[in-house]
């Protein structure tokens, strides 16, 4: 009985904690998935306006962020490999990487969003207002899922932020790797979106 | 705990899966610039769906874990196919 006690404060399951990571993962992806469908119902309504619309939107920001998105989700990746492999110093420096990049990526949409701004397109504006109900649309709904997405790329960093300190106090160790695997798994989500979102707003034709 | 099937992916592997998907990103940025019709977005959304298959199997480590991730990762996006068939089919045919 005892003994029974003593394995109960060292509870470690790294299955089940991946289990309940992907488990919230899938009501991220409906969340989402549910603006897909928003968004594909109402171009789908308003084919000539969305198109219009979207020449609106920097190719160029869109692209790089892109860029950047994937490598952030590589360098996360990797430092989950040093972890595993016992090299802590360089899973640090991989995770401090990721972190600047999620930086870089909000500095990019700042200057990407204040340009639109600047040119009173955001939602209920006056010249988004006299515009037509496509526009409105197209607009409202590129704001709404951009901006969703860039709270989940802050969320992300809160989060990494977190994992990166608890590595560096020796929290998080080469055997016990759960709780970076599943903030590895919640960046790479955040990148999986932006792979839907960069063809559907910027490249449509 | 059964540490010696745990799966380590090396930084080589990531590094091919970061240029397979900067490639394809570089691809449908040139496709869509090209004018194909409704075949643009189709395109679009083909490779979207490739790349997210990598990020999930090789970032995400669906191929390396056990099955039932994948198995409940499948599901999911089986259900979500079948809310855009069903939502379609009411704008369609309405």
């Amino acid at each position: 009985m005892e003994q029974s006690n003593v394995a109960h404060t060292d509870h470690f399951d790294p299955t089940a904690s991946k289990l309940g990571m992907w488990l919230f993962i899938f009501t991220e992806i409906l969340l989402f998935g549910g603006l897909f469908i928003v968004y594909s119902v109402y171009r789908y309504k308003h084919p000539v306006e969305f198109h219009l619309a979207h020449l609106e939107l920097d190719v160029t920001i869109g692209f790089i962020n892109t860029i950047i998105l994937l490598v952030s989700s590589m360098t996360v990746a990797m430092s989950i490999t040093a972890m595993q492999l016992g090299n802590k110093k360089l899973s640090l420096i991989l995770l401090a990487i990721t972190l600047l990049l999620a930086l870089a990526f909000l500095v990019n949409k700042y200057f990407e969003w204040g340009a639109k701004i600047h040119h009173d397109i955001y939602p209920g504006s006056e010249f988004l207002m006299s515009l037509s109900k496509g526009d409105m649309l197209f607009f409202g709904l590129y704001f709404f899922m951009t901006g969703l997405h860039a709270l989940h790329i802050i969320v992300g960093m809160v989060l990494l932020s977190v994992i990166f300190v608890k590595v560096k106090n020796g929290s998080v160790i080469q055997n016990r790797v759960s709780l970076l695997e599943n903030g590895g798994l919640y960046w790479h989500l955040v990148d999986l979106i932006w792979i839907f979102l960069f063809p559907l707003f910027y490249l449509i034709h | 705990m059964s540490e010696h099937k745990n799966h380590i992916s090396t930084y080589k592997s990531h590094i091919v899966v970061l240029l397979c998907l900067v490639l394809l990103t570089i691809l449908t940025v040139t496709i869509t610039s090209v004018h194909l019709g409704p075949y643009n977005t189709t395109a679009a959304m083909v490779i979207a769906s490739i790349k997210a298959s990598i990020v999930l199997l090789y970032f995400m480590h669906l191929k390396f874990d056990e099955k039932i991730f994948r198995f409940m990762v499948t599901l999911v996006i089986a259900i979500y196919l079948v809310v855009i068939i069903i939502t379609f089919f009411d704008y369609l045919y309405r």
